[in-house]
């Protein structure tokens, strides 16, 4: 199965109607798929902490949201998923291409990449790392409903070499 | 004039309007002026009440036009042309928001413009400080936020002395408005909001299904 695609069929069955997203370049095709599906609201922002608030908003519409993003950006958000989030009890599923793991070219994203998990550990907010995309497209189907049951965000990390 | 004020003349025009606050002494001015179920009072997250009133604005769209749809299609089945409520009447989303917190999430206002939704109103009060934090300036004191929200492109940006907020408020909106409320430093001695998290949740989501 194709990683984007797995990705893509993982959010419709979890029901996703309206995403975020800053792009990664291993993003790039599912942003592509996203933006051709008219069941899906998807709202490009400037910033994550940004879309974090509009998630939190689009979900007081009654809509089942997504932001799609970089690691990096997860350190744009931190306050928003505290205080916003946790605060008020709000699911999100966030998906979040995992740079700065085994195999990556660029040395910057090398201390976020590391940071990544301690970060989500220190919000005390869960995670799952599927290595294929037959585990991610299942983990991710059942992603929204986890969300909603456990009353907290919800990160879905694929690191360089899932793609 | 100080913020209580302003928000105390807003008020006079809001009925059935959902309102997001931002966080500190506006939603302490707001719970005291007016508390209702359709304010929600933000706690934390400073910068973000024009990103949670544009995420509520697109939803509330989107779900009105897709039971505009299905009614159309249901006209349609029945062979009706007696459909003449045509008229836009979606439910409205005011964002109550400050100088300092545009500022910290300036990216929003251009992704309100791109997106613009027809239910949105945003309405900027200025008083050119960190009104909650002991009232130091911000840089908006120099820079004209209304002339920002024009070169972004919005085509409906208002000074709010030059306006009738309750004309504005009646009108079909074609896209999504920004108010400049320019007013004077001071926070009034309203109490803390003595309502927790879920409650200011539950009771919000409760009254806008």
């Amino acid at each position: 199965m194709d990683s984007t695609e797995a990705v893509y069929q993982g959010l419709k069955s979890a029901g996703i109607n309206f995403i975020v997203s800053v792009p990664c370049i291993n993003l790039g095709k599912l942003l592509e798929i996203i933006d051709n599906d008219d069941e899906i609201i998807h709202v490009p922002v400037t910033r994550e902490e940004e879309g974090i608030g509009i998630c939190a908003g689009a979900y007081f519409g009654g809509k089942k949201t997504a932001i799609l993003m970089q690691n990096s950006g997860l350190g744009n958000c931190v306050n928003a998923l505290g205080s916003l989030f946790q605060l008020y009890s709000l699911p999100l599923v966030m998906i979040m291409s995992h740079r700065g793991t085994e195999g990556e070219p660029i040395v910057g994203q090398v201390p976020m990449g590391k940071a990544t998990p301690k970060v989500l550990e220190a919000l005390e907010l869960k995670y799952i790392n599927p290595k294929t995309p037959e585990e991610a497209k299942k983990i991710i189907a059942n992603s929204w409903k986890t969300s909603v049951e456990e009353k907290s965000p919800i990160s879905i990390l694929l690191d360089i070499n899932y793609w | 004039m100080e913020r209580f004020d302003g928000i105390k003349n807003i008020m006079e025009y809001i009925n059935d309007e959902i309102i997001i606050c931002n966080i500190g002494f506006p939603s302490r001015e707001l719970y005291q002026i007016k508390d209702r179920a359709k304010n929600f009072y933000m706690l934390g997250s400073m910068g973000l009440a024009s990103s949670i009133g544009l995420g509520l604005a697109m939803a509330k769209e989107n779900n009105d036009e897709n039971k505009k749809f299905s009614k159309l299609l249901k006209i349609t089945d029945e062979n009706k042309n007696n459909n003449n409520n045509n008229k836009n009447n979606c439910e409205k989303i005011i964002v109550f928001d400050g100088d300092g917190s545009v500022l910290m999430n300036m990216g929003s206002l251009v992704t309100i413009f791109n997106q613009s939704p027809k239910n949105l109103i945003l309405i900027v009060f200025d008083n050119g400080c960190y009104g909650s934090t002991g009232n130091q300036c911000t840089y908006a004191e120099n820079i004209n936020l209304l002339e920002v929200a024009k070169g972004i492109g919005f085509e409906n940006c208002y000074n709010c002395e030059d306006i009738d907020f309750g004309e504005i408020l009646k009108k079909d909106q074609e896209n999504s408005i920004f108010i400049h409320y320019k007013i004077l430093p001071g926070n009034a001695d309203s109490p803390v909001i003595d309502m927790s998290p879920d409650e200011i949740r539950d009771r919000f989501l409760d009254t806008i299904k």
